[in-house]
């Protein structure tokens, strides 16, 4: 805990900030995830985390360990890229095995098919 | 006074990573169907990741970032992996 108190007082309101509205976003996605009714209701809630939610944490550590050592670290602009650019790939692959799902099943109440023309 | 700023963000940031996982956890245990399942663990595994990076800057070791590098890879993968089982019964045809 030492080297918390080299961090001055305005920067550790700053990361303070960004720690807070990054899991609380979090939280927001996850209680979504519990209290929405369909399942494509629901797969857009745990996006809340990946984007602003992993950003905000990620921002508040790039924020630390840049003061705390004096120099730019931004490695953690890594895992932001990956996971914004994952998210909408595994969901979407996601929705459309639960749409296939549905629909082979015809049960629940699914949305009509995207691809079709009427 | 900065240092307790941080340590009570901290504390209270993890706190509500925790709740979150605790809430992916319930969807991955009652989830109605298997897609709800596979959706709790993405959750979960986003939530476990944003977790190891807040005990990255609690400790000050940039060792927790590479594990949350690697969960955030195995993620991608086991989400992409079970959406495959779902939609066409098995991964590698």
């Amino acid at each position: 805990m030492s080297q918390f108190a080299e961090v001055p007082l305005w920067v550790a309101l700053i990361i303070a900030f960004f720690l807070v509205l990054g899991s609380g976003l979090t939280l927001l996605g996850a209680i979504g995830l519990v209290r929405f009714e369909s399942f494509y209701q629901r797969v857009h809630a745990p996006t809340l985390g990946t984007t602003w939610g992993a950003g905000g944490i990620l921002i508040a550590s790039m924020i630390f360990f840049s003061v705390v050592r004096t120099r730019p670290v931004l490695h953690e602009i890594l895992i932001t890229v990956f996971v914004t650019v994952t998210t909408p790939v595994t969901l979407m692959l996601l929705a459309r095995a639960a749409f296939y799902r549905d629909r082979t099943e015809s049960k629940g109440d699914f949305p009509p098919d995207p691809a079709r023309k009427t | 006074m900065s240092a307790i700023v941080l340590i009570l963000a901290l504390a209270l940031s993890q706190f509500l990573l925790v709740l979150a996982m605790g809430c992916a956890v319930y969807r991955l245990v009652r989830g109605p169907r298997a897609q709800d399942r596979v959706l709790g663990l993405d959750a979960l595994y986003v939530a476990g990741m944003l977790l190891l990076l807040t005990l990255g800057i609690r400790s000050g070791f940039t060792i927790y970032f590479e594990m949350a590098l690697a969960i955030a890879l195995l993620g991608f993968v086991s989400t992409a992996a079970l959406a495959k089982f779902l939609m066409r019964g098995e991964v590698i045809e």
